[in-house]
């Protein structure tokens, strides 16, 4: 091993068609305090090799979005109550609960925050794989998939992986053991990766490898990324396009350097200036937004933002925003855009 | 299983008889409120423990050697001693009123198992706080004395403790005592090794609390809970235990109504005289059965781990 | 200058013990959590430790704290030793150093009322009497942005912001000279946080007290600290002046540490570089500069010697061979 870093290279981006394409999803909590909307009229796409981010604090709802697009939201609380998710031209909601698992991992597939617990701690590494491997590569002899097995652990930059698959979790620093994790999302050559929150476990430095290492497998085999965060700066190094999500909608989304440079929703503009930046002096006070963000059992008629929104009105209150859009595809929910020159609403709210 | 289709409204309300809403009714009876369960515990245990000196039929030690092995009120099957009302449940072979004697035995097991779990639970929970607070040799110790207390068999010691100081009522709840405690001590301790790890203690650490403060008012009011599930499961435990002894002749002593000796009794005569051994067999079961069911219930209430959304 | 001093550690070690074997606990090794280190708080200012997990800067809180012993070394509080301390003594030590902790959740005892919790360092320690305490929480509620009819309610029917707020009322309760606040803001979300690190910066103007900043997020301890130190494997290994430090990173650990920290600015042109490998095990450390087996500008030297502090501008002191 070498001890310099080499010279690197951002990965080209090669942006193809629409893998994914979401209409109109809801899935609902059915919950001893009421229906909890988790996630409330959710419409977007994913290009091929393209990263998406979805921002929002705890609560908002990214992470049901995630377990409801692998179909995997926890029963029998939530329902999927409405919505199409179209992935690679199939709409996998109307497929049998028992087909789900040949479209799980080989269509689309998911790296979780706590590394920890993805992993069997009484298995080792190589065995685990290996049985993941075994559902997609039916036809192969157990030896031919302890050789994909270290070939991908390679792949996702785990040193020495011919001994690393005879340890057990462990044994396993945290990184590694989310190279792991990742390997096994990446086994089954996916379309869709759902990364949610898959560096907040780590240092930042192991943060910063992993998201170098994400960067390069999307180059090579032109998966999308779906990167679920509450980090602005993880968003900013890693998407090419954001959703901004509060109380279970999407509030804002763009393209990432026009949502960083022109943050349209009031909430969006309040969350970036609540960041403090370490490449600047300290200013006097940062931003907050004071508050809580509403109980999602419990949601007003109108704006969901509206009680911590420093620009609200009358209208704010009484009827959720339509959505308003400009000519480069950057959409936002926020009744301040109406009649302003470069937006068009472009549909009415659907609550 | 349907497959969730693009447009599925679901329906505000299912109507009552619907699989789903029956099945909730059962829990709400069941699980959500124990009714049942409280029911039976009241009806067994409690309200005859209170006031059986007044709503008892019978006095549970008078003799009536005429009407002994008098079957229960329903069995009319022997012409010669039909089932009478004056003796519901039936007489023993010294013509005892069965129910009689099942109510004021009722007493005696609600008084042997509070007393035997509020010592053996005092104890118990005192040196599971110190063991699992303190830690090292102090914890050593006494979880070594723990774990001979739990490899010790139960019934074999009770006797032996008996043979030396003679059977009687408070030497039953002082054997159940010695018994119980050993169960106390592990489930309170590992509960307390959990929660020493959490912040507040620390906290209270750096506020410059002293050891006792922190076990009485920071560690202790978190183990409460499982102390009270922990201690209705050994409700039922305790009963079995009583019984148990008293039926092997080492709880309470004759004449005395308890429901141990009442089964051991009925022993001899279970193929003549089935009544005797069931009847309080039977409230022996329902008791325990209950207690477990509210033990269970408990759990699920107040250990938030358990909880469901 | 020198009685601004309120803290000042001094050779702080701490090692723990890694034993084998059920009987004779062999000691087979020490985990070096804390090594030789020197720091000074200065009165009324805040002294950031930066670092990845396990560099020790948790450790270092907790020795002042009290709540672990050093191995060698002293701490000492306005020039007496925090760990000789006896009697009245400790009792004034326990109301002028106070700590919160990251974890909303699990560092409020979830069985007290909140008026007990905030009031709990003052009974303790102090001949107050219950009217005069529930005084205090009243009045601190409210400096933290609380309401005072709270003051009877359990910690579970607040928020994780609420929560750290009510943890802040109850390091304040003394009149404390010494906060050590370890990650207080890295629970919660994006725009509580910014909540939180408004009123730690309000509390320390209106009640001077210090901090101690345990903190990953350099972000926020550019915006909270006047100081900061950076711990790599039980060391310091550089410590200036904030503003200083950000302007003029020296140890190639800190310049990869701050190159990692991500930035919300896509079009962030800032120099990127990335470790090899990870930190290595603090049971034995690597020979020399700990760093050299990740280090992009290991030299020979620097396996076979320790490097020295060095003094490369007023305050800024950096352990590195390069200079």
């Amino acid at each position: 091993m070498t001890t310099q870093s080499e010279v690197y290279q951002e990965p080209e981006k090669n942006i193809g068609d629409v893998v994914l394409d979401v209409k109109d999803l809801r899935t609902y909590l059915y919950t001893r305090w009421g229906i909890t909307k988790a996630v409330d009229g959710l419409n977007f796409q994913v290009r091929e090799g393209e990263t998406l981010g979805i921002v929002g604090e705890s609560g908002c709802g990214k992470s049901m979005t995630a377990l409801t697009l692998l179909r995997l939201a926890p029963k029998p609380a939530a329902r999927i109550v409405s919505g199409e998710i179209w992935l690679d031209g199939e709409n996998i909601l109307e497929r049998p609960e028992n087909e789900m698992r040949f479209v799980r991992g080989q269509k689309i597939s998911m790296i979780l925050q706590d590394p920890m617990t993805s992993l069997n701690p009484v298995f080792t590494v190589g065995n685990q794989m290996v049985e993941a491997l075994g559902m997609y590569y039916q036809e192969e002899q157990q030896r031919g998939l302890r050789e994909r097995a270290v070939d991908i652990l390679r792949r996702m930059g785990v040193a020495a992986p011919e001994r690393r698959v005879h340890d057990f979790p462990h044994q396993m620093s945290g990184g590694m053991k989310q190279r792991v994790v990742g390997a096994m999302a990446i086994a089954g050559t996916p379309r869709v990766l759902i990364c949610d929150e898959p560096t907040t476990a780590l240092d930042v430095t192991i943060q910063a490898q992993y998201l170098r290492l994400l960067k390069q497998v999307q180059a090579e085999s032109g998966v999308s990324i779906i990167f679920i965060t509450h980090d602005m700066g993880v968003v900013a190094k890693m998407c090419d396009r954001v959703l901004v999500m509060y109380a279970g909608r999407v509030v804002e989304q763009g393209e990432i350097r026009t949502l960083f440079k022109n943050p349209s929703h009031p909430y969006t503009k309040a969350l970036m200036a609540s960041v403090p930046s370490m490449e600047e002096k300290h200013v006097d006070k940062l931003y907050s937004i004071e508050g809580q963000p509403p109980a999602l059992f419990d949601l007003p008629v109108g704006c969901r933002f509206a009680n911590r929104c420093e620009f609200v009105t009358d209208k704010c209150l009484e009827a959720y925003p339509s959505s308003f859009s400009d000519d480069q595809g950057h959409t936002a929910d926020c009744w301040l855009l109406e009649g302003q020159s470069e937006w068009h609403k472009v549909a009415e709210a659907a609550v | 299983m349907a497959t969730e289709g693009s447009v599925l409204q679901l329906p505000q309300r299912l109507p009552w008889y619907s699989p789903t809403r029956l099945r909730n009714l059962g829990t709400l009876i069941f699980k959500e409120y124990p009714v049942v369960w409280l029911t039976i515990l009241f009806l067994v245990l409690v309200f005859p423990a209170l006031t059986a000196d007044f709503t008892a039929p019978h006095d549970p030690l008078k003799q009536q050697l005429s009407k002994r092995l008098t079957p229960p009120v329903w069995d009319q099957g022997n012409p010669d001693k039909p089932g009478t009302w004056t003796n519901i449940l039936g007489t023993d072979k010294q013509g005892r009123d069965i129910l009689s004697r099942i109510m004021h035995g009722s007493r005696i097991s609600l008084m042997v198992s509070l007393s035997a779990l509020a010592i053996g639970g005092t104890i118990g929970t005192t040196l599971g706080l110190v063991s699992g607070y303190f830690g090292r040799w102090v914890d050593h110790l006494i979880m070594r004395v723990v774990d001979t207390f739990l490899a010790l068999p139960l019934i074999l010691m009770a006797l032996v403790i008996v043979a030396v100081f003679g059977p009687s009522f408070y030497t039953a709840i002082g054997v159940i005592s010695v018994l119980l405690w050993s169960r106390y001590t592990r489930q309170i301790r590992a509960e307390v090794l959990s929660i020493k790890a959490l912040d507040f203690v620390a906290r209270a650490r750096v506020a410059g609390c002293s050891n006792l403060r922190i076990i009485v008012k920071h560690v202790f009011p978190n183990v409460v809970n499982t102390l009270i599930v922990l201690a209705t499961l050994q409700v039922g435990t305790v009963i079995l235990l009583e019984a148990t002894l008293s039926f092997l002749g080492a709880g309470i002593p004759r004449p005395n109504p308890a429901w141990g000796v009442m089964v051991a009794d009925g022993r001899d005569h279970i193929a003549s005289a089935w009544w005797i051994a069931v009847m309080p067999g039977l409230a022996i079961m329902f008791v325990v059965l209950s207690m477990n069911m509210m033990g269970d219930w408990l759990r699920d209430k107040l250990d938030p781990k358990l909880r469901q959304v | 200058m020198e009685q601004d001093v309120l803290l000042r550690a001094t050779d702080l070690t701490k090692y723990f013990p890694v034993t084998k074997g059920l009987v004779l606990q062999k000691i087979i090794g020490w985990v070096q959590a804390v090594d030789h280190i020197n720091f000074t708080i200065r009165r009324g200012e805040t002294l950031a430790l930066v670092g990845e997990s396990g560099c020790g800067k948790t450790t270092t809180a907790k020795l002042i704290l009290r709540l672990e012993r050093p191995t060698t070394g002293q701490i000492s509080l306005e020039n007496s030793d925090v760990h000789q301390m006896e009697g009245e003594e400790l009792k004034q030590y326990h109301t002028d150093v106070q700590a919160v902790f990251q974890d909303p959740w699990s560092s409020l005892s979830p069985r007290m009322r909140v008026r007990d919790i905030i009031s709990e360092a003052l009974v303790v320690n102090q001949k107050v009497t219950k009217v005069e305490a529930y005084d205090r929480v009243d009045y601190l509620l409210t400096q933290v942005g609380l309401r005072t009819q709270q003051s009877t309610l359990y910690p579970h029917e607040f928020s994780g912001g609420q929560r750290q707020r009510l943890a802040l009322a109850a390091a304040l309760v003394g009149n404390p000279k010494l906060i050590c606040l370890d990650e207080p803001v890295s629970a919660l979300d994006v725009s509580i946080q910014a909540q939180i690190i408004n009123l730690l910066k309000d509390l320390q103007e209106s009640f001077g007290v210090g901090y101690l900043l345990v903190a990953h997020n350099l972000a926020t301890v550019r915006y909270l600290a006047n100081e900061v130190a950076v711990m790599y494997l039980g060391e310091i290994v550089e410590q200036a002046e904030t503003n200083e430090l950000y302007d003029n990173t020296l140890h190639p650990y800190t310049k990869a540490l701050f190159s990692a920290a991500l930035t919300a600015n896509p079009d962030s042109q800032r120099e990127e570089i990335i470790l090899r490998g990870e930190v290595p095990s603090p049971i034995n450390p690597p020979s020399g500069c700990r760093f050299h087996v990740r280090c992009p500008y290991a030299m020979d030297i620097c396996s076979q010697e320790i490097p020295v502090r060095k003094e490369m501008a007023p305050g800024h002191f950096v352990n590195c061979h390069l200079y």
